[in-house]
């Protein structure tokens, strides 16, 4: 069974990115949107947590969120960018949603 | 697919309205079927129809409301977090004897079974808020 998670605050202004990275179990994905966006970014300190969680979990970001933010050129890689239809499509793939509010 | 949505977070706030409209559209044009859209916590105020942003900003509200027309969506607005935060329809105004109501056009007030009844009947239920 696999599972998508969604967070949508920043890792520097809430715990609930720390909490989904603890808790959700491997092979499941995370759909980051709104300020989470900033989890996403390299040179940040939490983008080694977050590159320590994408060997055994996906890790996607909303590309409007990413675009809003001006943070085009500084998403890890191997972070996949999604739009609003692949937001759907997670959601529709995975047999249950999470989100982390 | 059946999806429900729900949305903890009123307009104006930060993003998740925004966001859960985003979703909700994009949902519609890949062709699923949207359930119900339940509005809980400050998600309620949503569904007053005396908004009125400046005209060059976004209407949060009527957006609501031309998308559940156009589309025939059930938009839920939790009772009792309606009755707190003051989001009325002519049953609640008749019931506490309030002097009007601004419950907006495609919402109704009911209670929290709508919100369980969106989780099992739909395929997936995407939560939207702080």
């Amino acid at each position: 069974m696999s599972m998508l998670h969604t967070v949508n605050k920043s890792p520097f202004e809430k715990d609930s990115m720390t909490s989904c990275l603890r808790l959700s179990a491997d092979g499941s994905s995370i759909l980051l949107i709104e300020d989470a966006i900033y989890a996403a970014l390299d040179g940040t300190s939490v983008s080694d947590s977050v590159k320590e969680a994408m060997k055994s979990k996906k890790i996607y970001a909303l590309q409007e969120d990413i675009n809003a933010r001006g943070v085009q050129g500084k998403v890890m890689d191997g972070i996949e960018q999604v739009d609003y239809a692949g937001f759907v499509k997670l959601v529709t793939e995975h047999d249950k949603v999470q989100s982390w509010v | 697919m059946k999806l429900s949505i729900q949305v903890n977070e009123g307009p104006y706030q930060h993003q998740a309205t925004d966001s859960a409209y985003n979703f909700t559209k994009a949902a519609i044009e890949a062709g699923h079927e949207i359930f119900r859209v339940f509005f809980y916590h400050d998600g309620v105020n949503n569904g007053t129809r005396y908004t009125t942003p400046p005209q060059d900003d976004r209407n949060v509200v009527n957006r609501w409301s031309e998308l559940a027309e156009a589309h025939n969506l059930d938009l839920v607005v939790c009772v009792a977090a309606a009755q707190r935060r003051g989001i009325v329809d002519e049953g609640e105004q008749e019931r506490n004897g309030k002097d009007g109501n601004n419950i907006a056009p495609g919402f109704r007030i009911s209670g929290l079974g709508q919100l369980i009844e969106a989780g099992i009947q739909a395929d997936r239920l995407v939560v939207f808020g702080d």
